[in-house]
């Protein structure tokens, strides 16, 4: 099977570069805020598509927090050069003087100060009034109701109720000076969507998301990844070889793994049909209460 | 158990499916279960809700279905669904696109939004209520945004004893009601949400009913993507290829393009020829509706973001005067002459309505006289817009036939129109370009044509300084007029009051006036206290933003009631005078006016030669 007969990936394949080229026509300064997963590889892969025979008319966004896994950097910067594009890393310089970190500091403040406000510094720097992100509506529940173009106030805030109607695939992106959008090409994209959309085009990914034997420790119900020596041990923990992948990717510290066997996107699209779980369970920051998304949002972190 | 998440997708599009209910008739309830009988749901996600569940919720282990869908923490503390929710589900084979639409009264925009992107409808009427007002009003919009395939889910029949009679009769009244919409599809199923009865899975309680099921009608209903043969391509994109060539990139919103093909680029109808076409980066034969293309031509051609693409075969209508339908979605009633920016496919194009003809009532249907659109009606306009827009009615295509209306100010979406048709074709009212023009006229009177527009408070000196500016432009040997408010409202006006409207009309008139005298080469100078930012805003395009010199006469209240020379102030302060402005009407200051000039701490004659100094300066 290809493209051609897959004529529901095709039409979220049609949909997704209309908010691309929307995004760059539309607007002075546009970014795509590239985390590195297999959302951004999938929204970068659709970048190029959008714009081909040229180039990708718009930088790469990533908000290094100092705590991803080692192998998602060096992908990163693989990845920016084959594709051609520049690439801007932005790391909160003041988070990290006050010696914020997700340890000591714990989850919710670490991902406050390394990434929301780390982001909205580097969209400030930078003066961009579009951020291109891959967020979907099927991840969580308070996304559901996001636009493909959200509106952000000036200070980057999120109002739900003062987000402009899209009707038809028209996009008001009309702003004033400070206002800016957030523009959301993969919204109505479910996971499973975006791995059989990699299957089928054929694109990298982290090897990450792969399983393999890889040195973890239970904690939270959940496998975290020893993947330097900055994580701190408790006394009887000892790091054992597990086959393990991860559904999501983030600062290793705060990403669970799930067991797996699954070795390529093949087996992954299988196992996904046993699943009986959403791939957010292994993200430790949302288990704070059901609206702490929400709150996050409001704040500026998507 | 099977997964969630999957099924044999992938051969068809998604169907976009909506749902509207009156509030409580249990439209959140009717999803979740839905989500969860078709084992959409994941365990954890199951497991937070509910524990969120009230006690006492009728779903197996306590779970309210509802709590499946509710997002936002604002909708839960009000116990409403406040806006549009879009989910997908995998219906016995089909993937499907839920939209899940209030029910509340005010809803209308959130409702006509949620339609604009669905291509059938699921009706929930509640079995104890049967056909209420709202369910009324809600059909309508969906014919209107041309949903023509509905299911009417009469639900809650577990608390009306299961009764085929109950149930016969709102399905009479309904098919009755719905016969002047002439739906190519209509079904109507009885159900029980929370116990997921007629949903999947059946029950022997309504083993009277031998319909389809749910989910039944919805992997099997049909969506006529009626093949549309016009050609529509938007053009969104202009691409460089390393070689220099040009590829015009855009969504094919309907008909199909192959290599070669010859082609017509709007609104000019400039003829050229497909060299090479794109599909997703692909250089492919042929594109159909749907598709995300590019194309390259054969002849170096004036395109750009915003054209449009058709073929000689469908010719496409550009005019600048269209009658459309406009739903309103602003607190701020739609009068006659404003100008906002409409957004379809194609460009950002300024435009404004001229007439309302009629409003109409979404419970009847009935046309009623209306010199207004408050939030929530919709009504049927005359507009005319600065450039030419694509005319496709929307009944031939929703995509092409339709527009957002966007505030000229604060930039928010205040309506959408679906286009009926177009008044005038643009071909035939090309304006005659007088034989003596702009230059000319520069030329014989040595000046740039110029309109400065004063505006303030009344009693902050607007007059006085328009005078004094005129006696020193008049010295300098220009050629000036000047329109002064209270002597327009004596004569060009003097059918206007001060209600909002006719302050709307007022500045209309004034500039167009404006705009007449500058084209014929005088410099003039308004005095209007036009308090609204966006009426100043339509006079500066309808006079042309490059010759409008906006000038904000900057006066406390206090000062121009201290100084009161006509004794306006004080009445106002006792009501005698309504919508007084800057005591009972409000006064927008302009933010960033082309010159400010503060009369506390300037006489009037430095006011004036502040603004010839500028004039001369070429401002
Ligand atoms: N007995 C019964 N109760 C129902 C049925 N459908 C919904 N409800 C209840 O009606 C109330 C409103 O339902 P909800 O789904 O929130 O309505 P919405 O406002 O349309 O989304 C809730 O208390 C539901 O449990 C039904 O078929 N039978």
């Amino acid at each position: 099977m290809n493209l051609a007969d897959m004529r529901s990936l095709r039409e979220l394949e049609a949909e997704a570069i209309h908010v691309i080229r929307e995004s760059a026509g539309a607007f002075l300064r546009p970014i795509l805020m590239f985390s590195i997963g297999k959302d951004s590889m999938v929204l970068l892969h659709l970048a190029a598509k959008a714009f081909a025979p040229g180039p990708i008319p718009f930088p790469l966004l990533h908000i290094d927090t100092t705590w991803k896994f080692k192998e998602m950097i060096a992908f990163r910067d693989r990845i920016a050069r084959e594709y051609g594009v520049d690439l801007i890393v932005h790391t909160n310089q003041d988070g990290l003087d006050q010696g914020i970190n997700p340890i000591v500091s714990g989850a919710s403040i670490h991902t406050n100060i390394m990434k929301t406000i780390a982001l909205k510094q580097a969209l400030d720097h930078h003066r961009i009034d579009v951020a291109i992100g891959g967020a979907r509506r099927d991840e969580e529940k308070s996304r559901a109701k996001e636009r493909i173009f959200s509106f952000r106030s000036v200070g980057h805030g999120w109002d739900p109720r003062g987000q402009r109607p899209e009707l038809w695939g028209h996009y008001n992106t009309r702003l004033q000076e400070g206002e800016s959008m957030r523009a959301f090409p993969l919204s109505n994209w479910t996971e499973l969507d975006i791995w059989s959309y990699i299957q089928l085009e054929n694109i990298e990914v982290v090897p990450l998301y792969f399983s393999k034997a890889r040195p973890v420790v239970r904690r939270s119900g959940t496998w975290i990844m020893v993947d330097d020596d900055r994580l701190p041990l408790e006394p009887n923990e000892v790091p054992e070889l597990r086959s393990v992948r991860f559904r999501t990717l983030g600062c290793y510290p705060l990403s669970g793994a799930i067991e797996s066997q699954a070795g390529t996107v093949a087996e992954i699209l299988e196992e996904m049909l046993a699943s009986r779980f959403s791939e957010r369970q292994g993200r430790l920051i949302d288990g704070v209460g059901s609206s702490s998304m929400e709150a996050k949002k409001r704040e500026g972190y998507f | 158990m099977t997964n969630p998440q999957i099924g044999p997708k992938g051969h068809e599009p998604r169907l976009r499916v909506l749902t509207c209910g009156s509030v409580d008739d249990g439209k959140s309830t009717l999803i979740g279960r839905l989500l969860y009988d078709c084992d959409q749901v994941a365990e954890d996600i199951l497991e937070s809700a509910r524990e969120h569940s009230p006690s006492g919720a009728l779903g197996p282990g306590g779970l309210d279905f509802s709590y499946l869908l509710d997002g936002l923490s604002a909708e839960r503390e009000q116990g409403i669904t406040i806006d549009v929710a879009y989910r997908s589900c995998v219906v016995l084979g089909r993937t499907c696109q839920i939209a899940d639409c209030p029910g509340h009264a005010q809803y209308t925009r959130n409702m006509a939004t949620a339609a604009s992107n669905c291509d059938v409808a699921i009706v929930l009427i509640d079995a104890r209520t049967g056909l209420l007002e709202q369910t009324r009003r809600h059909v309508r919009i969906c014919s209107m945004m041309g949903i023509t395939r509905l299911a009417v889910a009469i639900n809650k029949m577990d608390l009306v004893d299961w009764s085929e009679s109950k149930f016969a009769a709102i399905e009479i009244a309904f098919r009755d009601f719905a016969k002047e919409f002439a739906f190519h599809s209509l079904n109507v199923i009885p159900v029980s949400a929370p116990f997921g009865v007629n949903l999947v899975n059946r029950a022997p309680e309504l083993g009277w009913y031998h319909g389809p099921t749910l989910a039944e009608w919805l992997s099997a209903v049909e969506v006529s993507h009626k093949d549309q043969a016009q050609v529509r391509l938007a053009i969104q994109w202009v691409s460089r290829a390393p070689d220099g060539t040009r590829a015009y990139a855009g969504p094919l919103i309907s008909g199909c393009l192959h290599q070669g093909q010859e082609i017509l680029i709007g609104p000019t109808a400039y003829p050229a020829r497909i060299t090479r076409l794109y599909r997703s980066a692909e250089v492919v034969e042929r594109a159909e509706a749907g598709d995300a293309i590019a194309i390259s031509l054969d002849r170096q051609v004036d395109l750009s973001r915003g054209d449009w693409i058709y073929t000689k075969e469908q010719i496409a209508d550009f005019s600048n005067q269209i009658a459309a339908d406009i739903i309103w979605f602003s607190d701020q009633a739609l009068a006659a002459g404003r100008s906002f920016w409409l957004k379809g496919q194609g460009a950002w194009i300024q435009g404004s309505v001229t007439r309302i003809r009629h409003k109409i009532c979404l419970d009847t249907g009935q046309k009623i006289a209306a010199d207004s659109l408050s939030i929530n009606d919709i009504g049927l306009c005359n507009l005319i817009t600065t450039q030419p827009i694509l005319c496709d009615p929307y009944i031939e295509g929703r995509s092409c036939g339709s527009f957002l209306i966007v505030d000229a100010v604060s930039h928010a979406t205040v309506g959408v129109g679906l286009i009926r048709n177009a008044l005038r074709r643009a071909a035939n009212i090309t304006p005659v370009t007088a034989a003596v023009d702009t230059q000319t006229r520069a030329l014989r009177y040595g000046q740039q044509p110029r309109v400065i527009w004063l505006t303030g408070l009344s009693g902050a000196g607007k007059s006085t300084i328009a005078k004094l500016t005129e006696q020193v432009l008049w010295a300098q040997g220009r050629a000036t007029a000047l329109l002064d408010g209270d002597n327009l409202r004596s004569g060009l006006c003097q059918d206007l009051g001060f209600t909002e409207a006719d302050r709307v009309e007022n500045v209309r008139r004034t500039a167009e006036a404006a705009k007449l005298m500058a084209d014929a080469g005088l410099i003039v100078i308004c005095a209007l206290i036009s308090p609204f930012a966006r009426d100043r805003e339509m006079a500066r395009s309808i006079v042309g933003p490059d010759r409008f010199v906006e000038v904000f006469i900057d006066t406390t209240i206090e000062v121009c009631a201290d100084r009161d020379p006509k004794g306006l102030y004080a009445k106002a302060r006792q009501g005698l005078i309504p919508n007084f402005t800057g005591v009972s009407a409000p006064y927008e200051a302009p933010i960033s006016p082309d010159l400010r000039i503060a009369t506390y701490d300037t006489s009037a004659e430095a006011g004036a030669q502040i603004i010839c100094d500028f004039i001369q300066a070429g401002g």
